[in-house]
């Protein structure tokens, strides 16, 4: 059974140190196409989590009676099922989402994060590992892509949860900034995209980089530029 | 440190910098007196703008305040944003191509000498994609506002009248052309009073006094010959081409070289030392192609004109450019030959 160190041990790295959008920097494809909104890429985030844990648990448990030579093929014909099955999902209670999510949905058999944890993690760890490993991995997806999506929401039109009457019928978005913000586009596009992701992983190491500064020079606050050094030297 | 022998430029920052704002300084003058004085007020507002910026980014860095806000090379980039913005943009659109030029083009890849791209030329690039209307509204031709309501428009104290501002007249006749199929440039240009001596009416003397600038900056040894000489000729062959195939279609390439940025573009914006190429062959190669690309993006493009775009473009190709137009090392044989 698993035991308490282990399990943090897994949540740490799929929510902060090995973080699938800032650390690892995978799936950057549907990252950028579909973060234009929190709705979207939270949603988006839950598909491609659910897929992961579900997957991880499976190849777990076969991991046995896979051959290794055709791992590969196998691994992605088992996250394809389960992407159909989710596809299928979504198609019936969110339709609408399901539209503007498009193409992205059944892409995430193809999603370099799922195969990469079936590979690295779920094809050499016990089934409830992997499961944890798969949610967690899939929970640091969803906080990276709400983060970018609420920034690019928040910079393009000033409102933020756009799109969420399709989710819970009745809600409604959140207009953050007044009526008359002239909208900024460029967040909204794929360079707004980039731009912003580039700052946000220039942030985690920032932050990664002044803490382990601080303990290195016993708790004394220190600049990013200190820190730079720090970790140079 | 390389090997010797070293020769002492006597070009510092500080002084090139300074020759680049003398001279584009005639060019400010003539531009003030078409537009009135919105121009100057956009340069003084871009200016400390960039001066804030820049000193809280190297504060930011830890980096000495003092010696490098001395260096003058934020002054130049807030003065060239000024200049190819709208001169009755609103004050916060100028703020925002600031940061993009200071901020994220400029120090969050390591400042000064470490930019890939042009940061004036990303300025306008971020906003033209963000406020494509923002951005294609020029003063009305003949438009003469005193200068109180210049000032509240560009901070925002009076309403923005869509009759105050019009088109360039580049892209004026584009857009004719692309909307209506009937008409040609001869007949526009007699119709819209759009065409002055030998090119848009008004910004022909603009435009010329950008070129004297770019002469003086020749002549100081602040630039080479190579980068603005490629430009234009590039831009003249392939403009006459197309004028010479169809001339109701396609203007004169006299109108395409004097009117919107591409003296500015030739003389101050191509031959930037960091993000341009630096050996005599690749600046050639430079300047080729950002006039063959501002021409076609101008033409056949969207947006009003496609010198930012082509500046842009060259600039990831230029270290590409670098590597192959590298000039054989005295004593060393041409490449292609296997003796060392």
């Amino acid at each position: 059974m698993m035991n308490h160190a282990t399990f943090r041990a897994i949540a740490w790295n799929g929510v902060w140190k090995q973080n699938t959008s800032f650390a690892q920097i995978l799936g950057l494809c549907p990252l950028l196409a579909i973060s234009t909104s929190i709705v979207n890429a939270v949603m988006l985030s839950l598909a491609t989590l659910i897929v992961m844990a579900l997957s991880n648990v499976a190849v777990s448990s076969l991991r046995r009676l896979i051959p290794h030579e055709i791992r590969i093929p196998v691994f992605i014909l088992i996250v394809a099922a389960l992407v159909t099955i989710v596809d299928l999902l979504f198609n019936a209670w969110f339709h609408e989402l399901y539209v503007i999510l498009g193409i992205f949905i059944p892409l995430i058999t193809t999603n370099c994060i799922v195969l990469a944890r079936v590979e690295a993690f779920a094809g050499k760890q016990p089934p409830l590992e992997s499961m944890f490993d798969g949610v967690f991995m899939g929970v640091g997806m969803l906080w990276s892509l709400a983060l970018l999506g609420a920034l690019r929401e928040l910079i393009g039109n000033g409102a933020l949860f756009s799109g969420i009457e399709m989710v819970i019928p009745g809600a409604k978005a959140l207009q953050v900034l007044p009526e008359a913000y002239p909208g900024f586009l460029l967040a909204l596009l794929p360079p707004g995209a980039f731009i912003l992701l580039g700052c946000l992983i220039a942030g985690k190491n920032w932050l990664d980089l002044s803490v382990a500064g601080r303990r290195k020079t016993g708790n004394k606050a220190v600049n990013g530029y200190a820190a730079e050094k720090a970790a140079r030297n | 440190m390389t090997s010797s022998p070293h020769l002492r430029d006597p070009n510092s920052i500080p002084r090139i910098m300074r020759l680049v704002c003398v001279a584009l300084a005639p060019g400010i003058a003539i531009y003030t007196a078409l537009i009135g004085p919105a121009v100057l007020a956009q340069i003084c507002l871009a200016s400390v703008a960039a001066l804030f910026f820049e000193a809280v980014m190297l504060k930011i860095r830890a980096l000495p305040v003092r010696r490098f806000l001395g260096d003058h090379s934020a002054l130049v980039t807030a003065w060239l944003i000024a200049l190819t913005f709208p001169p009755l943009s609103p004050w916060w659109l100028t703020v925002i191509g600031v940061f993009f030029a200071i901020v994220i083009t400029k120090h969050l890849y390591g400042g000064l000498g470490q930019n890939p791209f042009n940061p004036a030329m990303i300025a306008f690039a971020a906003c033209i994609i963000a406020f494509p209307a923002l951005m294609s509204q020029w003063p009305a031709q003949g438009l003469s506002l005193p200068f109180e309501q210049q000032l509240e428009i560009i901070f925002g104290f009076a309403p923005r009248i869509d009759a105050l501002t019009a088109a360039t007249p580049l892209d004026a006749i584009k857009t004719a052309l692309k909307t209506n199929a009937d008409t040609n440039i001869q007949e526009l240009l007699t119709s819209q009073n759009l065409y002055g001596t030998f090119a848009g009416r008004g910004w022909e003397w603009v435009t010329m006094t950008y070129l004297c600038g770019g002469a003086f900056l020749l002549a100081m040894g602040v630039i080479t010959w190579h980068t603005p000489f490629a430009f234009i000729v590039s831009m003249a062959v392939i403009s006459a081409l197309c004028w010479l195939i169809d001339p109701g279609r396609f203007s004169d390439p006299l109108f395409h070289l004097f009117s919107g940025g591409a003296m500015l573009g030739a003389f101050f914006i191509a031959t930037d030392p960091v993000s341009g190429c630096s050996t005599p062959r690749g600046r050639l190669i430079f300047g080729c192609g950002a006039g063959l690309l501002a021409y076609l993006i101008r033409v056949f493009g969207v947006f009003p004109d496609g010198i930012a775009f082509a500046v842009l473009i060259m600039n990831i190709c230029a270290p590409l450019i670098d590597r192959y137009t590298q000039p054989t090392v005295f004593g060393r044989r041409a490449r292609g030959s296997d003796a060392r």
